[in-house]
């Protein structure tokens, strides 16, 4: 079997393709084949990955290698090919697991929707794309993938077409990330031109082998650097985050998707896979294309995590709080922890799953209310989601020692503290799981402490369809941990492809310690911050935020996301509306007389050419016809119709010859 | 008198200008075509002439010829006169100064 599916790998992003295709002929009533359809395919995918994953683990640094010929056009062949490495293998393993509870939770997160089957079907799409992009040999197969991902975010993201705000929000992801395509599109034909390979591994000929590496030379900067702008704008990095927090628009397990199993998790793959050509000619594990991943990944991770202190939306918090561990990630791959990244990632995947989903649970409860001000008290109303959510929210803090985010996080502390180039990475990246503390304390105490508010009077548990796939990720979320503590670091030795081994001394390190200090104050600071919250206070107005009231302007500064949408809309957005107001000018008043200059100079020459017909042809052809009639006039007279006539013609002709020969005789 | 090829030229000549011109006279169909007959007699009478005042004359020849000839014209008549007919069926007529339709 594993054997068989090495040679038949394409058959894991096939297997939700034709579903998503099934789905799509069903008639729009058929909500539970629609369901069984999509939950099957995903288990089928599941399956699949389990056996493609399986024969990795036998040989460290496994790579099963697969190319075929897509066309060729003269002598040269364009190549394509799936790729089967632990790096491609985790990821599979996390979208399909991750993909699975998702889709578990949307049958009962959508089942009221009348376009059920619809999302179903994009659902299918959506995981499918992510699935041929992990395993995909090829940079332009992969772009090609990477695009169908972007496609079916924007149709998700959308996916309640009725509601403006949810189209804007899909055009805007749409042409914010294509602005990061177009710059990843440019690398690769860059790329191609230098090597002539766009397959990352052939034999040693690939663009990520010393034979396509050597042939890169200074432009591998340039190259990469392109390449990074597609990471950035799909997963979200500055200053190409501004669509991540708009997708929340689509239905909340979309937003699940996005940003734990799919659409971010794309950026942060490309760049470790990729890895190669950023880090090529490295000076002590630094260049200039890493320096800008982490200096971009730092400006990230603080930005959004100070912009997730004063969100109000649940799921907007929850939003920012993605977009900041994704710098954290950028960083980790910057300052050359790939493995540490890639940990963090799939950490990531599950617990930020969980708090998505959990968060749909909480939405679902409160009758569709997403404003955590209202909520409140929740903690008895929703238990289970309230302990699922805990988890989450602790491992997305990093609390060590027991939850998976704990030990990612502190893997790319470790390694961030090492960076030859700069200490301050790792100062920002501290203050960063500060702060990460400090917001998801203040969200669970908005929604699941104090008092009930509007939304949570009659809010109520979710069913078990919703609490399981909660329950099934809450555990991953934990379970995870195993193979990521230092003592036995076997995920980081299976990445990075050598046998890991069990030393118990290393589970202790100092920036355990550190971590420890940091999560304990970034809670301390929370529980202190927000103890008052919903409590009717005399200074302060019970619907303010304590900051608030504490610090109008830095929490308008921040509730506004920095302001930076309204700078887009003055500058970018103003300057295309400018240019295209003046292009439209000068289509209206240039360009559109130009035309009609020439369409009068026709007109002018027609009226010229009309009385030549007119007074010259026309009579020529007139005087003809009337010629022509009258000569015919003429003859037809002598047609007269006496038969006669005709005979005494003849009998005269014959007497005339007769005459005439005997005047010749 | 003995009878001379010029006699009968003579006479066959005359034949031919009567029939000609009653044929180019007379209004009436039928008369036309008896006119033409006339004309065809004339014809006949020139064959058998030429062969009898021929120098070597075979029995058959000039004979055959003017049989043949008859025969034709026997056709000719039948077809004429049937012609004559449907004509007088359609127009009440046989006069042929009517008859004009084909006149361009």
């Amino acid at each position: 079997m594993s054997r068989w599916i090495l040679d038949h790998l394409w058959l894991i992003p096939a297997v939700p393709f034709a579903v998503s295709l099934v789905i799509l002929s069903l008639p729009n009533g058929r909500h539970k084949s629609a369901a069984v359809l999509a939950v099957a395919g995903q288990v089928a995918a599941l399956v699949l990955s389990f056996f493609a994953f399986l024969p990795t683990l036998q040989t460290p640094g496994f790579r099963a290698v697969q190319n075929f010929t897509w066309f060729t056009f003269g002598d040269h062949a364009l190549r394509l090919g799936w790729l089967l490495d632990p790096l491609a293998a985790v990821m599979l393993m996390m979208i399909t697991l991750v993909g699975l509870c998702i889709f578990v939770f949307s049958t009962g997160y959508m089942a009221g929707d009348k376009n059920f089957v619809r999302f179903f079907a994009y659902l299918s799409f959506f995981s499918g794309a992510m699935l041929g992009l992990v395993i995909s040999n090829s940079l332009l197969l992969l772009f090609i993938f990477w695009e169908l991902v972007g496609l079916a975010s924007y149709l998700l993201i959308g996916f309640w077409i009725e509601r403006p705000s949810a189209a804007t929000a899909a055009k805007k992801a749409f042409v914010t990330t294509r602005i990061g395509d177009l710059g990843f599109f440019l690398g690769l034909l860059w790329l191609y031109g230098r090597s002539g390979t766009l397959l990352f591994y052939d034999g040693g000929d690939g663009c990520l082998e010393t034979g396509g590496l050597n042939m890169l030379g200074a432009s591998a900067t340039f190259i990469a650097l392109l390449i990074f702008c597609g990471a950035m704008g799909k997963s979200g990095q500055f200053p190409l985050h501004v669509w991540l927090p708009d997708a929340m628009e689509g239905p909340t397990p979309v937003s699940a998707l996005i940003h734990a199993a799919t659409m971010v998790a794309a950026g942060v793959f490309l760049v470790a896979r990729a890895y190669p050509i950023f880090s090529l000619g490295a000076i002590n594990g630094v260049t200039a294309s890493l320096m800008v991943v982490v200096w971009i990944g730092v400006i990230t991770a603080l930005m959004a995590a100070l912009i997730a202190i004063a969100q109000a939306d649940i799921k907007r918090i929850l939003a920012y709080s993605t977009i900041s561990q994704l710098g954290l990630m950028m960083v980790s791959l910057g300052v050359g922890g790939v493995a540490a990244g890639m940990m963090h990632l799939l950490a990531h995947g599950f617990f930020k799953a969980l708090l998505f989903l959990g968060a749909g649970s909480v939405i679902h409860g409160c009758h569709g209310e997403q404003d955590i001000r209202k909520m409140g008290g929740l903690r008895w109303l929703m238990p289970i989601t309230f302990s699922t959510y805990a988890i989450g929210m602790m491992a997305l803090s990093g609390v060590p020692l027991f939850f998976s985010g704990g030990w990612t996080k502190e893997e790319i502390l470790h390694v961030t503290a090492h960076w030859p180039a700069s200490r301050l990475p790792y100062y920002f990246l501290l203050i960063g799981v500060l702060l990460t503390a400090l917001y998801m304390t203040r969200q669970i105490i908005y929604v699941f402490f104090g008092d009930r508010r509007v939304a949570s009077q009659h809010a109520h548990e979710s069913p078990r369809v919703m609490t399981m796939p909660l329950i099934a990720l809450a555990i991953c979320a934990i379970l995870f941990s195993i193979v990521l503590t230092p003592a036995w670091p076997w995920l980081h030795d299976y990445l990075t492809g050598t046998a890991a081994d069990v030393e118990l001394v290393r589970l202790i390190q100092s920036t355990l310690f550190l971590s420890l200090v940091l999560v304990g104050a970034g809670f301390a600071l929370g529980i202190w911050m927000y103890r008052k919250v919903g409590v009717q206070d005399r200074q302060r107005p019970a619907d303010t935020d304590p900051l608030e009231f504490a610090r109008p302007q830095l929490f308008r500064f921040l509730e506004n996301k920095m302001w930076i949408d309204e700078l887009y809309a003055r500058t970018i957005i103003a300057f295309s509306w400018m240019s295209a107001r003046l292009s439209d000018w000068m289509d209206r008043h240039f360009w559109d007389r130009l035309v009609r200059g020439f369409g009068g100079i026709g007109q002018l020459l027609g009226v010229f050419t009309a009385s030549i017909d007119e007074r010259g042809i026309n009579a020529g052809v007139d005087e003809t016809t009337v010629g022509t009639r009258g000569l015919g006039r003429l003859i037809s007279a002598a047609h007269s119709g006496q038969i006669q006539t005709y005979l005494s013609v003849i009998a005269i002709g014959v007497l005339a010859l007769l005459l005439f020969y005997a005047w010749l005789a | 008198m003995t009878p001379t090829l010029q006699l009968f030229l003579i006479i066959s000549a005359a034949l031919f200008s009567i029939g000609l011109l009653a044929a180019l006279s007379r209004r009436h169909a039928i008369f036309i075509l008896i006119g033409i007959e006339m004309m065809l007699a004339a014809a006949n009478l020139n064959f058998i002439a030429f062969w009898r005042f021929s120098p070597q004359s075979q029995p058959p020849t000039g004979v055959m010829i003017a049989i043949f000839s008859i025969a034709i014209a026997a056709a000719e008549a039948a077809v004429g006169l049937a012609l004559v007919i449907a004509v007088y069926r359609h127009y009440r007529t046989t006069n042929v100064d009517h008859l004009n339709q084909l006149k361009g």
